[in-house]
């Protein structure tokens, strides 16, 4: 059994013991792992992205363009200081503007007319008509002009009938996801590290 | 026009008489400096008219060489469906503005707000507030910010601790605005504490942890999990279920609404999460554009029973209307 083995084993073991309370262990690797993960993120930041598309590209090719992101991405760090601490609201509203203005189209095409075009599907197949059904009595339980109350709540009671259909299969299907994982952390303590089994 | 870019500069048929041979390393400075120099009224329209022709032949040169599309003939619904939606919000806000209010039915997880921030002020615990693993651009985050809006402010009035850790830095900047507003706006400025809304990792499982941790040591009375989350929602809604918590959930991701609807006591399903920051606030513009939402929802159920009739008699006109 190599270090890396013992070590690995040793931290799933601080993590499983939360299973029982709150302990020093588990603070141990709790710090661990946020204080690692924080050093690599930073280290992973500055390669893929102040390096490659800040430094080289003004200091090596001379595009001054780039520095406009860096001058945004440095008026961040402005927020240690109160009086300029505003400066750091024009670079918060480009990231969200901007956001919203890429993801928005993007889910309306992604999401809803996707949704829409196979919803609309020849009523010939039972399938289909299912389908449609779900979407329309799903859509209606999302309709907030109005109380649920006669032919509305009829339609929102059937589209929460859909959702938990829905719900329920997604539990059992991610559960059965979630054991694999544990079935692959017994296998490593059992396996790599005690070698009761092959 | 005929554009061929070569790799230093682009040649360029102008008007199928003239051709040009245009360095844009070079020329640009050198059009600009014509312009600022002192020199007759004659040179300095030249002058005017090269720096025109530049842009033009640079713009219609990196246009060819890219291949730019400002219109792509597939997404002419995606174009309509947008300004159908911008026309029918807009028009609600107005209408809801004029009106002076709007009503929408009660959403039982929200109402349920002024109760969790209640019993967290009775006990005397905190409030902790997730938006889980969404960076700000995520519409999501940008709701879940909006309601940490309106219960921040609740919050100020009640002089209840909140704690808000982040798995992304920016967001834990839009959170410290949101909240320090909040304060302000409900007359308690001096009773905002930064440092209790903190940016932890952007290790997923080291989030969870850590929040996990957090909640076993602070013993939140309340817990609000508004935001995107993945993977990590039922070990946070378990955790803060084992000590007692109050539990408010909400996400748009439909996987994870499975583990909040078992583990937390109320759960925002979908659209209800968007909707929470008008219903919370009655702000008109908010509830305008929700009401736009739902006659927007009316439109794509009729569209859809049209489609699928449509369909059934073999005009797939519709479905290909919508694009690819």
């Amino acid at each position: 059994m190599d270090l890396g083995t013992l070590i690995a084993a040793i931290l799933t073991l601080f993590i499983f013991s939360f299973l029982y309370k709150d302990n020093p262990f588990y603070k141990f690797a709790e710090y661990l792992l946020v204080g690692i993960s924080v050093g690599y993120f930073i280290v992973i930041s500055i390669k893929t992205t102040v390096v490659p598309k800040l430094i080289f590209p003004v200091f090596r090719e001379g595009d001054l363009l780039c520095l406009i992101p860096g001058i945004l991405g440095f008026f961040m760090f402005l927020r240690f200081f109160p009086k300029l601490a505003w400066l750091s609201r024009i670079s918060m509203a480009l990231i969200i503007g901007a956001g919203a203005g890429v993801s928005i189209p993007a889910m309306m095409q992604a999401q809803i007319f996707a949704q829409m075009k196979a919803s609309m599907g020849s009523y010939a197949s039972i399938n289909n008509i299912i389908v449609a059904l779900a979407v329309i009595t799903t859509l209606s339980y999302f309709f907030f002009s109005r109380e649920h109350k006669g032919a509305l709540g009829t339609s929102a009671k059937i589209g929460v009938f859909f959702m938990m259909l829905f719900f329920g299969a997604t539990f059992g299907y991610t559960v059965m996801s979630r054991v694999t994982l544990l079935i692959g952390r017994a296998q490593f303590l059992l396996g790599d590290f005690l070698g009761i089994i092959k | 026009m005929e554009c061929i870019p070569p790799v230093a500069g682009c040649s360029i048929h102008w008007m199928h008489s003239k051709t040009f041979f245009l360095d844009k390393q070079v020329l640009f400075p050198t059009l600009v400096s014509n312009l600022s120099r002192r020199m007759n009224l004659k040179g300095k329209i030249r002058s005017l008219i090269s720096l025109l022709v530049f842009f033009v032949s640079f713009s219609s040169t990196a246009l060819a060489a890219e291949e730019v599309r400002w219109f792509d003939p597939q997404k002419t619904g995606l174009l309509i469906g947008i300004f159908i939606t911008i026309v029918l919000v807009f028009g609600f806000i107005l209408y809801g503005k004029k009106k002076g209010s709007l009503k929408i039915r009660s959403i039982p997880g929200l109402e349920a707000m002024d109760e969790a921030v209640g019993r967290a002020t009775e006990m005397g615990k905190p409030i902790l507030f997730s938006s889980g693993l969404g960076k700000m651009e995520r519409v999501a985050t940008m709701a879940s910010m909006n309601i940490l809006g309106s219960v921040a402010e609740k919050i100020a009035e009640y002089n209840t601790p909140l704690i808000i850790p982040n798995y992304d830095p920016m967001v834990t900047t839009v959170a410290q605005e949101v909240v320090k507003e909040s304060f302000s706006k409900a007359g308690h400025p001096e009773s905002f504490k930064q440092e209790n809304i903190y940016f932890v990792t952007q290790s997923q499982f080291g989030y969870v942890a850590a929040v996990d941790g957090i909640m076993l040591r602070e013993k939140p009375a309340t817990n609000l999990f508004l935001g995107t989350f993945e993977a990590e929602s039922l070990i946070l809604a378990e955790t803060g279920n084992s000590i007692g918590a109050l539990q408010i959930a909400g996400t748009d991701s439909t996987i994870q609404l499975s583990f909040f609807i078992v583990a937390c006591d109320y759960t925002l399903i979908g659209e209800e999460f968007f909707a929470a920051s008008g219903y919370l606030t009655k702000d008109p513009l908010v509830l305008g554009s929700i009401k736009g939402q739902d006659f927007l929802k009316l439109i794509i159920g009729i569209l859809i029973i049209a489609g699928g009739i449509f369909s059934t008699l073999g005009y797939n006109f519709l479905i290909n209307f919508l694009g690819k």
